[in-house]
């Protein structure tokens, strides 16, 4: 099914042109963080984490996210998402292979990477997440290319493919619950150390990840004859709707609770993020007052039905929504867990330019392997007369 | 004839991947055969659990704190990097980051104005290496919670598990910021990517002597087996009143300090 | 066979670029062991020069390892001379030309260990 990439319109190739010369750009980039290190970021003593890892979770939440589409499709036999889930599959292997790319870049020592698997050890949940995304990356591609693969041929898929579905619903709840392990399990950082931190990632990821998946479909269906299904969209943004709503209520929940119990450890990263320090705002400020209030816009454009079903109002919502999951997730997140520091002093982060270009450069490559993935499973659905 | 080709290659794939497996996997096993030729040195200090004390009423001037961290910081060849991305195994700070949750009010004078010695606790429950990936983090039967620089991956994960801010991410090449003539030759530097820390002289106890600092402090702070109840460190914290930093995480430090 | 000429003529190409590195050095003088500098005042290693030849980087594997994890930092040599297990301050005092030993048999097997990146090579250094 490869070579349907090979036949392309003239704009398909300009696209892929363009994201390779963003590739481009992020490894050319990334080869001055190989000479000089992570010097050449902004990240610290202090803050030791930074725009890298942050990423990485926000796109694991993006690769679960596809579960939204397989768990209603198979396990309530809601035949309408039957048409998307190989978007949503597709989807997931870009996001994962993102999250590896971002992983290596945050190493230190990206060449001795494979030393989690020379020296397995079972107490570091990073062991664990370096295990369940390979699983998910693989999961996912097998699932995606025998069920296209079939569809193509016209033939019912394989029997065993339906456990290894199954398989991976399962698994996409556990690969953000172990991510969300990896903060919430520190003891010296108060503002990732919340039972609740698993739960308001799932939550966030499965509005976020099917936002993104039908933003992009818009633009699949203005490019091609692609049409997900009036219904099916409906009813994918009424998922999206309550798990934005669950993922504000769990955030205030985190609020109330450092606010009301006066712990200062508690308080600090709060009111670091949306007051900054010593009277003074800190440019972090900005971006959670603005995710807050898109956040709530958000919720404002998707519950009433009537707005929520406006087709032209629809994905602009949705993009309010992806905003300020980012802005939560992939800002807020990290730099609310290390500032103040250990030592509760502020040590400012703000990502350097280098970083944010080679950041630019794994986004490349992921839309790259989507445009690529979909563009098969276009052209495949195309030929089967099932778009 | 398609399809045998295809199976052709699945078999010849197949079998590559078995041989090459077995090459790669006999070189591993030859290079892991060690014998009964590895001991630990005649004249090594041993303990049961290594512990420090620190009386931090005796260190007055600025004097008594540099000749400390310089005597560590030589003895390791820890770079002094003038920014955010600094390298220190040992440094001071006030009481309020010192022991931030454990702050009062109107404390004396003296006590506002002091400085503190930090550095790696070496916890009986280490949360650094809990979260090591790779083991390069880990903690030693006498207590000792040590680094593999080698292996190291430099994932911080154990800078962000760390409660105490005691280690430090080699962002750039550390010996952009040694003296190199001035060096000492005895230990290594660390390489760019790998996170470093204070290893409670382990070199030195080895060698039968006490760790640089202790021995630069001259008697402000004390260092020995904690299991004996006859050692130094006991007598100490027996006779005086001593805190450790962030009791509530659970992860026992096993540097005390006097008050 | 589909499409026989183009397999054949990738199967050669294949062939020719995988066994290009022995076309390239065909006529080339052969190799040859590299002279090293060896320590003045010493007569033998702490094994035997061929095992330290073949083993060496075993042995100090071993030894990273015995030394950090297990605490034990002497190594009791096959003839039982008792050596402290230390790359910097037991290969290195007698192996004290860098150049002239270690790399000058790196540099002719084309393999760059990061040894040095972190352990201080010998002042003495010519």
């Amino acid at each position: 099914m490869i070579e349907k990439v090979l036949k392309g319109s003239p704009k398909f190739y300009v696209w892929i042109a363009f994201l390779g010369a963003i590739i481009g750009l992020g490894a050319f980039t990334y080869l001055f963080q190989m000479k000089y290190g992570l010097a050449i970021t902004g990240m610290s003593r202090d803050v030791s984490w930074g725009f890298y890892i942050a990423q990485f979770t926000y796109l694991v939440g993006v690769a679960a996210s596809a579960v939204m589409l397989v768990l209603p499709a198979y396990f309530h036999h809601y035949k309408k998402f039957k048409k998307m889930i190989i978007f949503g599959e597709f989807m997931a292997i870009g996001a994962v292979l993102m999250c590896m790319l971002f992983i290596m870049a945050d190493l230190g020592q990206p060449q001795r990477a494979l030393n989690v698997m020379l020296h397995p050890t079972p107490n570091s949940v990073m062991f664990y997440d370096m295990m369940v995304l390979m699983g998910y990356l693989v999961l996912n591609a097998v699932i995606g290319w025998v069920t296209l693969e079939c569809e193509r041929h016209d033939v019912a898929p394989p029997k065993w493919i339906k456990p290894m579905i199954y398989l991976s619903i399962i698994w996409a709840f556990s690969i953000h619950t172990v991510t969300a392990f990896l903060y919430s399990g520190l003891p010296g950082r108060h503002y990732f150390l919340t039972a609740i931190m698993a739960a308001r990632f799932l939550s966030s990821a499965f509005c976020a990840g099917p936002s993104i998946l039908l933003l992009l479909l818009f633009v699949v269906r203005k490019v091609t004859d692609f049409n997900p299904g009036k219904e099916a969209v409906q009813t994918l943004t009424k998922i999206i709707t309550y798990a934005m709503a669950i993922n504000v209520f769990f955030f205030l929940l985190e609020v109330f609770t450092a606010l009301y119990s006066g712990i200062p450890g508690h308080a600090h990263p709060l009111s670091y993020l949306f007051a900054g320090h010593d009277g003074h705002a800190a440019w972090i400020t900005g971006f959670m007052w603005v995710g807050a209030i898109l956040a709530l816009l958000s919720l404002a454009l998707l519950i009433p039905p009537s707005l929520r079903d406006n087709e032209n109002l629809l994905p602009w919502s949705l993009a309010i929504l992806v905003l300020a999951t980012w802005i939560d997730k992939g800002l807020g997140l990290i730099i609310g867990g290390f500032t103040p520091n250990v030592f509760e002093t502020v040590t400012v982060y703000t990502p350097t330019v280098p970083e944010l270009l080679i950041s630019l450069g794994i986004f490349g490559v992921g839309a790259l392997v989507v445009s690529i993935l979909w563009k098969i499973a276009l052209d495949v659905k195309k030929e089967a007369g099932t778009l | 004839m398609k399809r045998s080709r295809r199976q052709f290659l699945k078999v010849a794939s197949l079998s590559v991947l078995g041989l090459s497996t077995q090459l790669a996997t006999g070189g591993i096993v030859n290079a892991a055969e060690t014998g009964e030729q590895y001991q630990a040195t005649e004249n090594g200090l041993h303990a049961g659990r290594w512990a420090m004390v620190i009386d931090t009423r005796a260190f007055e001037t600025p004097e008594d704190f540099a000749a400390c961290i310089n005597a560590c910081h030589k003895a390791h060849n820890v770079p002094h990097i003038p920014n955010k991305q600094e390298v220190k195994w040992l440094w001071t700070d006030k009481y309020e980051h010192v022991f931030p949750e454990q702050e009062n009010n109107h404390m004396s004078e003296a006590l506002e104005k002091r400085d503190f010695l930090l550095l790696c606790n070496h916890c009986e429950n280490p949360p650094c290496v809990r979260v090591c990936p790779t083991k390069a983090t880990y903690k030693r039967a006498d207590g000792i919670v040590a680094m593999d620089y080698h292996r190291c991956i430099g994932c911080r994960f154990c800078m962000a598990g760390c409660p105490y801010g005691a280690r430090s991410f080699n962002f750039g090449n550390p010996r952009d910021y040694i003296d190199m003539a001035e060096i000492n030759p005895e230990f290594p530097t660390r390489m760019r990517g790998v996170v470093e820390k204070c290893n409670f002289c382990v070199e030195r106890l080895a060698k039968g002597l006490m760790p640089a600092c202790v021995e630069a402090a001259e008697g402000k702070i004390f260092f020995g087996d904690l299991t004996d109840p006859e050692s130094e460190v006991r007598k100490v914290l027996a006779e005086n009143f001593t805190i450790r930093r962030k009791p509530a995480v659970g992860t026992q430090p096993g540097v005390y300090y006097i008050i | 066979m589909y499409n026989t000429k183009y397999v054949l003529l990738g199967l050669i190409v294949f062939l020719g670029l995988f066994t290009s590195p022995f076309w390239a050095n065909l006529g080339s003088a052969s190799y040859e062991r590299p002279k090293l500098a060896l320590p003045a005042d010493q007569k033998e290693c702490i094994e035997s020069a061929e095992y330290m030849r073949a083993e060496h980087m075993q042995l100090l594997n071993v030894w990273r390892d015995e030394a950090l994890r297990e605490g034990k930092r002497s190594y009791v040599a096959s003839n039982g001379k008792v050596w402290t297990i230390s790359l910097q301050n037991t290969c290195m005092k007698c192996h004290t030309n860098k150049a002239e030993f270690c790399d000058k048999c790196h540099n002719s097997n084309s393999v760059n260990p990061y040894c040095w990146d972190c352990h201080v090579e010998p002042k003495g250094n010519q």
